[in-house]
């Protein structure tokens, strides 16, 4: 449909900023004859490719697969947090979705866990600090075991894989008027808590993982702004499943560790 | 990473080693990293997380909300009559009647409701805060596409409310704005208020401030208290609209209905209880000044 059309004349606001201590500032760049078929991304290349012909400092922005897996690539494009098509990454938008002489905001992601380093590229590792806290499952594997070993539910099964197609990302929070990265930590949470596996460890990740969430971000109110901000779509049915798993974690983990 | 034998059960999840700790956070600190300063024991310890102030929140919004219910549903008692209005007031403090001495069972349910009322004020404060210091500004604005105008409202909607229940108390229970108050003839009162137009605009903002709310708040109980199922999921917005709607409906129809003149005794209270109470007597002028029928 869009093979053939015509290419777009844009004008970018785009949010330069030197380092984390330093005040940023919204940037001007008019761009002409970008291809419809360009990603989001590409565009950016060849505004870059332009800043350092003029022997300007290019934009910072991060991204590595362009393809939606490794969930680096994250802006906040006209407000909405991965641009305005819904269940796709910031790389796998593409600049059919804006029109000719469209005006194209693009900030980095907000939040006080979220400092910008520079330009567009923000340090996301509050997630690995709750990552670390409890998104692993420490057993010894051993050799692979027989196949169908473990009966896994089909909907268990279905469930916990919607959950792990989280790419940690951070556009939940980004969206997030409260900044908080509950969509993240419960996908992270249930991905686990779902399968047999993950039940040795269950209410030791969960009191672990939320309360390291707690640390870094704000508290949810329920909006579901992240999961129409979501690149794959991850429902909030899985913050109501981490609220109740929290609870009762706070009740076993009292009985089995003697926490508090 | 292969784990090997020697993994300690139950791993320590709450200490990443020191290395990981250093090369993950070795230029900042959490936002809120002071927030649990005292920890308390179990089971307060639960409050102090979001997660359980919201349970809290969401416990206490339920016992509200069936305040609010009762409360419109009882007084519909006032389209029967003054002195129907009069005997549901008299049937509250005889609540538990031959069990326990008059008023016990009212005044309990009033001290649950005011506990509640405090932990939902204080959760909501207290996450208010926390959001609003993980929380920073897009200098062109954040788009919102899921959020609606209630969610959105929360902390606003919630303190008009309670404002307004400040003051529904004084005018209604003490009758601290009303010259023509009548002790136990809330019949009387209620059209003594609400007959007067700026008052009863106030009853309609917030009862729709009250509204919105509800309309929101019905719908987000499910959410924090993890009560979800595919059977019922699609049914919870339903729920949440017909209560606020409901309620809505209920507690406009008082001020609307005064301001119309459904509700009116005319400044006469025929069932002043206290007829020597010095409110009182201004009623007896007002009927003076009445046409002797
Ligand atoms: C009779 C009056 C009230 C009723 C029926 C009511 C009901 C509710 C309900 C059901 C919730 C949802 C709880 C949850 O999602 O877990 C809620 C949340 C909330 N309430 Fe109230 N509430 C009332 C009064 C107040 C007052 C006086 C305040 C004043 C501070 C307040 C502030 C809030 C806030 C800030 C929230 C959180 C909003 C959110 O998470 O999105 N409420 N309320
Ligand atoms: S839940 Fe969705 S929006 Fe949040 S980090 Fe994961 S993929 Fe990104
Ligand atoms: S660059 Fe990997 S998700 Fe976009």
């Amino acid at each position: 449909m869009s093979a053939g059309a015509e290419p777009l004349s844009l004008r970018l606001k785009v949010w330069r900023q030197d380092d984390e201590g330093s005040d940023g500032r919204f940037e001007k760049y008019d761009l002409a004859g970008i291809s419809a078929d360009a990603s989001f991304l590409e565009m950016l290349d060849l505004l870059n490719e332009r800043l350092t012909l003029e022997g300007k400092e290019p934009v910072a922005f991060e991204s590595d697969c362009r393809e939606g897996i490794c969930g680096t690539c994250g802006l906040m494009i006209n407000g909405r947090a991965h641009g305005p098509q819904q269940g796709t990454a910031t790389c796998q938008l593409h600049m059919r979705q804006f029109s000719d002489s469209a005006e194209i905001t693009v900030e980095p992601w907000r939040a006080a866990a979220f400092p910008v380093i520079r330009d567009l590229v923000v340090d996301r590792s509050a997630f690995d600090e709750i990552i670390t806290a409890g998104g692993y499952i420490s057993i010894n594997t051993g050799a692979a075991p027989d196949a169908n070993l473990t009966p896994i539910p089909k909907e268990a099964a279905e469930a916990s894989f919607d959950a792990a197609a989280c790419i940690g990302c951070g556009a939940c929070v980004a969206a997030c008027p409260n900044s908080a990265a509950q969509l993240f930590t419960s996908a992270k949470l249930q991905h686990l808590n779902l399968l047999p596996q993950g039940q040795a460890e269950r209410w030791a990740r969960t009191e672990a993982m939320v309360e390291k969430m707690e640390e870094y971000f704000g508290s949810c109110t329920n909006h579901g702004e992240c999961s129409v901000a979501c690149p794959k779509d991850i429902s909030i049915d899985f913050i109501a499943w981490t609220n109740r798993d929290y609870i009762k974690a706070k009740f076993n983990n009292r009985k089995l560790l003697g926490g508090r | 990473m292969p784990f090997s034998a020697d993994v300690a059960f139950p791993p320590s999840h709450k200490s990443p080693s020191a290395e990981t700790r250093l090369t993950l956070t070795a230029h900042k600190k959490p936002p809120d990293s002071n927030r649990r300063r005292i920890p308390l024991p179990w089971p307060l310890s639960i409050y102090q997380s979001a997660v359980g102030k919201k349970w809290v929140m969401a416990i206490t919004g339920i016992a509200l909300l069936g305040f609010v219910l009762a409360h419109m549903i009882g007084n519909l008692h006032i389209y029967e009559g003054p002195i129907e209005t009069h005997e549901y007031a008299e049937a509250l403090r005889d609540l538990g009647g031959d069990v326990v001495p008059r008023t016990w069972l009212l005044w309990a349910m009033r001290s649950g409701l005011i506990f509640a009322f405090v932990l939902h004020i204080h959760s909501a404060f207290s996450l208010t805060r926390l959001s609003r210091a993980a929380d920073e500004r897009y200098r062109g604005g954040r788009n919102y596409i899921a959020a609606n105008y209630a969610s959105r409202t929360m902390r606003w909607t919630g303190p008009i409310v309670g404002l307004f229940l400040v003051y529904h108390l004084a005018d209604l229970t003490w009758g601290h704005f009303n010259p023509d108050y009548v002790r136990g003839d809330p019949y009387h009162n209620v059209s003594a208020s609400l007959s007067n137009l700026p008052v009863a605009i106030w009853y309609i903002v917030a009862n729709v401030a009250l509204a919105v709310h509800i309309y929101h708040g019905a719908w987000s109980i499910f959410q924090s208290l993890g009560i979800n199922s595919p059977r019922f999921n699609r049914l919870r917005r339903g729920f949440a609209g017909l209560f606020s709607a409901v309620i809505l409906v209920g507690n406009l129809s008082f001020p609307v209905l005064t301001q119309a003149g459904v509700i009116d005794d005319g400044g006469d209270s025929r069932v002043g209880e206290a007829s020597s109470a010095p409110a009182n007597l201004v009623s007896q002028t007002a009927l003076a000044e009445q046409p002797v029928e």
